[in-house]
């Protein structure tokens, strides 16, 4: 009798169950933004396999099939989805290839723009003094530079290629690292464990490398998934205008520039779906980089 | 308040110097000038003239002096397509760029403002989250492609507007709202947290408190307040509208500073690049310089700080 009281009875409705793993990562991530971050994961799957997805080549067109419309309309054909543009390229193949090229140059953009301003940042606020003023008034100059026109100037000096277009928007984009960055090493230069390290006779390349870096690196991954989404338009803006990637390459910029010919003709498919997929793209980064600043911030968190 | 001018202004020559000498290197870095002023296919001969007429064979310090005092007395080099000088072309384009920049950032407040106020003032209510959709919308869509798809809309489809060219103000209305576009997003956002911040002052406590109506204490006392950071974003936008329409303008064929940009960049026309790049540059040392000393003339803790 006693033995069955004692026993935990095989209901017991309030314990809650052992969370599952996939519960608590969930947990652990709070309101995240799913599908932005399905977004995400298609376009860098897409660019991945982008030989495998495309059902046609980027490049080469054929005349026969100029401007054929989308599939669901008159005269348009199941071999091409999303139509055909001036000399017959299969818009969708376009637009998987393009992928590749606008992941690629935002990375490689926000990486050097990420590193320059990282570094100039963490030199600025950690050794203050002359290298401080040299640094920020090399900042505030940067900033007065027309950031696009400037990046159409160097744009128009260099040979179009997507490394030349990611290095100049690495180039030009690198400030708001540096600002940000300098701001927060100022206040983490006066916290005890830096002063601790200080005291410990580390040298001061050691403290920037072991104590400030880890401790910035949530507003640089932050400011890095923002500035992702200026990358993509800013790279698609230079392959608009003719400064950036070169034709025949499947750039979503170039692909808008090129449909413009045909927008007045009634072509509406050219304009519209590599716009699309620009702005898919860049709403999801910003919308993943504002939950990211919120989720990385316990203050912020609890509110 | 003298010394703190003063030292604004140095600021400014430094940030105009390290404008200039970074365009000057880069034009040499990336390749060679003398080719970039050349017409197009020009031979070597006439090259070499070239370099001995504007000094490109001396010593690249020699050269700066020189690039320099001539951008200093005006001349900014002639357009190798227009044949006159880079300086008057940008002069005579500015009007088209300032008017579409004034009607851009019209529509820009006339938006941006009221679904801002309206945002914090209903803090997390429905019209918050379409204030805040249409904020991220705002910076998500890229301004060129908002031009396109209105030329489809209402030049393609309905048949309401010019899709390029200008002259009457149906031509203005498509280009100014594609550029207004993206700023009227950050004037809504700024907008609503300049009204938040004020919303938890004090004296809008002190309002309520005295019974005023609703209406009057986020009407008189905390708009009036919020308003001043908006405004003064809205000023350095403006500058920043000129200089950043380039994309618009080409999508429209508006005849402004940023289709000259273009045009310099189509016809290879690299006096015209530079000149445009170099006076837009100048034009923000400028408006900041010119905030900085009403903020410091406003609040004297800037002056002293």
């Amino acid at each position: 009798m006693d033995s069955q009281v004692l026993a935990p009875s095989p209901i017991l409705p309030d314990q809650p169950a052992m969370p599952s793993r996939w519960q608590q990562i969930r947990a652990k991530l709070g309101a995240a933004p799913l599908i932005p971050l399905l977004i995400l994961i298609a376009l860098v799957l897409t660019a991945v396999f982008a030989d495998i997805l495309a059902p046609h080549d980027p490049t080469v067109g054929n005349l026969r099939y100029r401007y054929r419309p989308p599939v669901w309309l008159e005269r348009g054909t199941a071999d091409f989805i999303l139509g055909t543009d001036h000399i017959g390229r299969d818009v969708l193949s376009r637009l998987i290839y393009g992928s590749r090229i606008s992941l690629f140059v935002a990375v490689t953009a926000v990486l050097i723009a990420g590193s320059i301003g990282t570094a100039l940042g963490i030199l600025s606020g950690f050794r203050g003094g002359w290298i401080d003023q040299v640094v920020m008034r090399l900042t505030d100059a940067w900033l007065a530079l027309p950031a696009v026109s400037f990046a159409i100037l160097l744009a128009a000096l260099t040979k179009p290629s997507e490394w030349n277009v990611a290095i100049i928007l690495g180039v030009v984009y690198w400030t708001r690292y540096a600002r940000v960055i300098r701001g927060e090493v100022l206040s983490l230069k006066e916290r005890d464990f830096v002063r601790l390290a200080t005291v410990a006779g580390c040298t001061r390349a050691r403290m920037m490398w072991t104590h400030i870096m880890p401790n910035i690196a949530n507003s640089a991954i932050v400011l890095a998934t923002l500035q992702l989404g200026v990358a993509i338009i800013a790279e698609a803006t230079l392959s608009f205008l003719g400064v950036g990637v070169a034709p025949p390459k499947p750039a979503w910029g170039l692909m808008l520039a090129e449909g413009k010919a045909g927008l007045m003709a009634g072509y509406w498919w050219l304009s519209v779906f590599p716009g699309v997929c620009i702005m898919l793209i860049v709403l999801s980064a910003n919308l993943i980089g504002d939950w990211f600043r919120v989720w990385s911030d316990p203050q912020l968190r609890q509110l | 308040m003298q010394r703190y001018i003063l030292r604004r202004i140095f600021y400014a020559l430094i940030s105009l110097v390290l404008l200039s000498i970074t365009i000057f290197c880069l034009v040499r870095v990336t390749g060679d000038p003398a080719v970039l002023m050349a017409e197009p296919g020009a031979k070597e001969a006439d090259l070499q003239i070239i370099r001995q007429e504007f000094g490109l064979d001396k010593p690249w310090p020699v050269q700066y002096v020189r690039f320099v005092a001539n951008l200093l007395q005006g001349d900014f080099g002639t357009s190798i397509y227009y044949r006159i000088p880079a300086f008057d072309l940008y002069v005579q384009r500015l009007p088209a760029s300032l008017l579409l920049a004034a009607v851009a950032m019209a529509i820009s407040l006339i938006l941006g403002i009221p679904v801002g106020v309206f945002s914090a003032v209903r803090l997390n209510t429905w019209i918050d989250n379409i204030g805040k959709l249409f904020a991220i919308l705002g910076l998500s869509l890229p301004s060129f492609w908002v031009g396109l798809i209105l030329i489809l809309v209402f030049s393609v489809s309905l048949g309401w507007l010019p899709s390029s060219g200008s002259g009457t103000f149906w031509h203005l209305l498509m280009p100014a709202f594609s550029l207004g576009w993206v700023f009227t997003a950050a004037h809504m956002r700024m907008t609503r947290s300049a009204m938040l911040e004020v919303l938890g002052s004090e004296y809008v406590k002190l309002a309520r408190i005295k019974g005023l109506p609703e209406k009057l204490v986020i009407g008189k006392h905390a708009f009036k307040n919020a308003i001043i950071p908006v405004l003064t974003l809205a000023g350095i936008n403006l500058v920043l509208m000129v200089n950043v329409a380039v994309v618009v303008e080409s999508v429209f064929a508006w005849p402004g500073i940023g289709r000259l940009l273009y045009e310099g960049i189509a016809f290879r026309d690299f006096p015209v690049v530079q000149t445009t790049v170099l006076l837009g540059g100048v034009m923000i040392v400028a408006v900041n310089l010119i905030v900085d000393i009403l903020y410091a003339y406003i609040d004297p803790r800037i002056r002293y700080g």
